[in-house]
This record gives C-alpha cells, structure tokens and sequence, in this order.
C-alpha cells in the first residue's frame, strides 16, 4: 500500500527548500556583480578573480589543507586503533577512563576543548602554530573516526581473522590482508569525516593556533563579522561545489559496487545451479 | 607486547591532549588572576620541594565561582543558554519530524537520494551555512525585499542581530542531527502496524498518534538531545547572527579569555558549563541504551 501522501510531498518540499535555498541563494549572489551582495547587478566571475588574487586567502587555504591532511591522517591510525582497542582487546585496567576519553570529546563543547588544550599548549611552553592546531583536531578527529571504525569492526566475522591464522598467518598478515580490507570503507570515511571536520573548524583552531598560522575559517570569520563580502560568496561557492562533487562521486562509487557485487553473486548462483 | 602498542598509543595520546587539559582548566579555575605570562597565580614550582607544593595548594581557592554567582550577566547567560536550545531543539522538531516522516513514507528507491540530500548539507562548512543567512536575514536583505515587494510589511524587520536569527541559525544548522534518528526509527516501523489500527477502526490521525509516534519516540528523543546539547555551548551562531542583547554561554567564554583575558574566570564558566551538560548527557546515554536493548 502506497501511504505518500500530498502532506508527506508538501513537508519534503518545504523542508529541502529551507535545506538548500540559503546555499543556492550564496551562490547566485557569488556571480553579481554588484558591490552590494543583496542587490543584482548583473553576472560577473570578477570576485572569483579577486579571490584567486588575494594572498592571504590562499596562504590560509594552504594552511587549512595541510593542517587537514596531516591531522586526519594522524586520527584516523591513532582512531583505528582506539576502536580496535575498544572492540577487540577485551577487559583491561583502564577501560573504563579510555571509552569515557573516546565519548567524551564528541560532546563536549568546542569553547572547553579549545580553551583546555590552549592551556595545555601555553603551560608546557609550546609554540602556538600549525603544530598545535594538527594536535588539537587529531585530539577531537580519532573520536569521531574511533566510532565510525569500531561500529564496523562490532559487526565483523571473527571466524575470517581465525581462518586466517589457521592457514598460517601471523597475527600483522591476518589484520593486514584480513582484517583491514574489509573494515577499510570504514577508515576510508573516517579519514573523510575527519578531513571535514578540520577543514570547518573555526573555534578550537582560534584558541590554538599562533599568529603564524591562520586557517581559512579563522579568515573567513573575521571578514564576515565586518558584514557580507561577495569575495567570501565566491570562496563559499568554491567550497560547496567541492563537498557537493565529492559526496555525489562517493555515492556513485557505493552504488556501482553495489551493482557490481550483487552481479557477483547471481553469477556464483548460476555457477552453482 | 602488540597489545600494549596497541592500546598506550591512544590512551596516552588522549590522556596527555584531553584529560592532562581539563584537570589544567580545572586548577586554573581556582587560580588567582595577575599581571604576569602566563596571566595567574599561583604556579606550581616543584624546585621547592614541598614547601613549593604547599604554597601552590594554599593558593587556591573558589573564588571565581563565588564571583560567578554573584555577577548576575553570568548565571543570566547560562539560563539563556539553556532556553534558546531549549527552543531550538522545539522548533527543529516541528520542521524535522515531517521531513523524516516524509522520507520514511517516500518509495523505497528515492530513500538512499533522500538521506543524501539530508546529509549533504553536513559535509558543507557549518560557517559557511551560518554566514548564508546575513544576506538573507539583514534589513536590506533578500527575505525584508521579497516581503516588502510582496506588500506584506512596509519597512524592514529586524531579525538579524536578535535572538530569533539565532533560532534560525541553530534550527537550519542542526536540522540534519533531527532528522536522521527519527527517519532511523521511521524507516523500520512495519507498516502492517497502521493497516491493523486503522482495520480495527483508528482514523489516519489516531493510528499515527497510537502507532508512529510511540514508536518513533526513541529517535526524537535522541535527535532532540544531539540539537540540544550542542546548541547549549554554541559560539559562532550567537556571534554571527546574535544581537548584544543575545546572551549565550559560549561567547561570554571566548569573550572572558581573547577580551577581558582573565583565564580564571573563563576556566571556571567552562567547569559550569560541563556540570550543565552532564544532566542532558547521561539522559541521552540512558535513552541510546534503551534503544540498543530494545533492538536486541
């Protein structure tokens, strides 16, 4: 029985337009060539232009990824092998403190988390930069990625790890060529997931970072504090059109190996028939 | 040995980078603030042996949270705090609930394109989401010029720079967290469940107030918590769309430390701060478990 209704299609509607029209309505207002971001004055790419020429924006954009790249890298080993210990090491002293550490950072307001680790930084004498800002977001990333990894190993088939052993592995090779393959979509979207997250984060890298490093967000914050800039429309457009490509090339990439496996099975069936 | 390995790299990374921090936060807040780097007092100074650690215990003290209780701008803010998300979390219920319902209803090959509409918007910077809506809101904006040139008001609202663009910012920014557990607890609902009631003589209204709701009350209950708890602690919404009547609990922190620089006073608004939110947080665990021993 079909029970979509006209109220169901009206409530979809109206909910993906407050979704997406804010976003749509930032990237109109990229292209008009007007000053004055809420009057059109005609398409123009001249603030993408004005963008690409503006070196402090790209310095922070250069920082931003670096501190992205290095600091999702760093979660997602030390993230793997927090759910690993989570999920696979069984009763130890300790546990108790080390899943409160793991759950904890995902609740706790990003202020706190900022301020303490700043605290840290200054009481051990630390220099403030791109150092401290990759500590930081690896701290909060390897939660996320430990959730998403140990909730894929929860669901695991021990018995593959013990085939393997039983043909002779040692323990590296079964979690090498066993193990890793297959919780890797799960690693491979932590790594994503926490890529996004430093690459957003605009609280903990402004109680972190030096004078020396100022990541995208920190920039972009201070220019939209003075008011709306059709520059930072442009950026925002740029951005936005990046996490729309890569979410839409990852969903294709799921369906087509869905599509793939499942031809897999069938023609297993028919060999075995 | 492997083990070990296995286990001391993020236990000791996250014992020195978040638990070794927050006893710091802790102690500063019973520190004294001074004109000195770093900016209180006292500091340990373990070359004095215990006399040194004597002294430094001597000179602590609650006197930030005494002052907390006594200047009324903070026990204001962290009861303000508290209501915005309160509301929010209300609001985004309302508009959250029909989209996930409406997923749950959709056909099944529109669902996973659906869910990634929903999701999508989350991968998108949380700053740039929040910064769409000064053009829209402000008073020479897109929403006062489509309203003025529709002949429904005649001058401009005032909704940036007040609490209710606030509201707007948390709901649009946190509408995804509503609407992913409802739409998890929707979606695996038997609809034979609603064919029954109505066979056995309910209205549509009936059985969905009979059947969907109690049913799906485990995923409202969850996505109300993971809108309200962040929400308490907001900082960029509040600075961006907030007027300076808004008063919010993240920004007198960062206000507290980058403007008035007295770390004492911000290190003991963050322990409040986290007493606050231990009430909602074990809430939800309780409600996350309920849910897991529900599912088998």
């Amino acid at each position: 029985m079909n029970r979509f209704s006209w109220f169901n299609a009206t409530s979809l509607t109206l909910g993906f337009a407050f979704l997406y029209l804010p976003m749509v309505i930032l990237v109109i207002y990229s292209f008009n060539a007007s000053q004055l971001v809420t009057v059109w004055g005609g398409f123009s790419t001249r603030w993408y232009g004005e963008l690409l020429r503006d070196e402090a924006f790209l310095d922070a954009a250069w920082v931003t990824v670096r501190v992205a790249v290095l600091s999702s890298t760093l979660a997602t080993v030390l993230g793997t092998l927090a759910a690993l210990t989570l999920v696979r090491m069984g009763r130890f002293r300790g546990r108790t403190l080390f899943s409160g550490m793991i759950y904890a950072p995902l609740v706790m307001p990003e202020v706190i988390t900022g301020l303490s680790l700043l605290l840290l930084f200054i009481g051990i004498g630390l220099d403030r930069g791109i150092f401290t800002v990759v500590l930081a977001h690896t701290t909060f990333s390897m939660c996320y990625v430990s959730v998403v990894v140990s909730s894929r190993l929860a669901t695991f088939d021990r018995a593959l790890e013990e085939a393997a052993l039983d043909l002779g592995c040692t323990p590296a090779q079964a979690f090498r060529l066993v193990t890793l393959p297959i919780i890797a979509p799960a690693v491979i979207s932590g790594w994503l997931l926490a890529f996004t997250l430093s690459l957003d984060d605009l609280v903990i890298a402004s109680f972190t970072t030096g004078p020396s490093a100022t990541t995208l967000p920190i920039k972009i914050f201070s220019a939209v504090r003075l008011g709306v800039s059709p520059q930072i429309n442009a950026l925002s457009t740029i951005l936005i059109g990046m996490v729309a490509i890569g979410v839409i090339a990852a969903s294709l990439a799921t369906k087509r190996r869905a599509v793939l496996a499942e031809r897999d099975t069938r023609a297993a069936e028919r060999a075995e028939g | 040995m492997r083990r070990l390995a296995v286990i001391a790299l993020p236990y000791l990374w996250l014992l020195a980078l978040f638990l070794v921090p927050f006893v710091i936060v802790l102690k500063i807040s019973l520190s004294d603030i001074a004109v000195a780097i770093p900016p209180y007092t006292p500091t340990l100074d373990l070359s004095e042996g215990w006399a040194g650690i004597r002294d430094f215990l001597s000179g602590l003290d609650f006197e930030n949270f005494v002052f907390l209780t006594q200047d009324d701008l903070y026990w204001r803010a962290y009861l303000s705090s508290v209501w915005i998300a309160f509301v929010s979390t209300l609001i985004t219920l309302a508009i959250g609930y029909p989209i996930a319902y409406g997923m749950a209803r959709a056909a099944p090959e529109w669902r996973p394109t659906l869910l990634m509409l929903v999701i999508l918007p989350f991968w998108t910077s949380f700053l740039i989401r929040v910064y769409a809506w000064i053009g829209i809101l402000s008073s020479d904006g897109i929403l006062n010029r489509v309203l003025m040139d529709l002949w429904i008001i005649d001058a401009p609202l005032q909704i940036l720079n007040s609490t209710n663009a606030v509201y707007v910012g948390i709901v649009y920014t946190y509408l995804p967290f509503m609407v992913l557990p409802i739409y998890a607890t929707l979606e695996k609902m038997d609809d034979a469940l609603l064919e029954a009631a109505e066979d056995l003589g309910a209205s549509r209204l009936g059985a969905f107030w009979l059947v969907t709701w109690p049913l799906s009350r485990g995923g409202v209950v969850a996505g109300c918590f993971l809108v309200f708890i962040p929400a308490i602690g907001e900082f960029v919404i509040p600075s961006l769309l907030g007027g300076s009547d808004t008063l919010m609990i993240g920004k007198v922190l960062w206000e507290e430390f980058f403007s008035n620089r007295d770390w004492p006073v911000a290190s003991a608004v963050a322990i409040i701060l986290l007493l606050i939110l231990i009430v909602p947080i074990v809430l939800f665990q309780r409600n996350e478990q309920k849910q897991r021993e529900r599912e088998g």
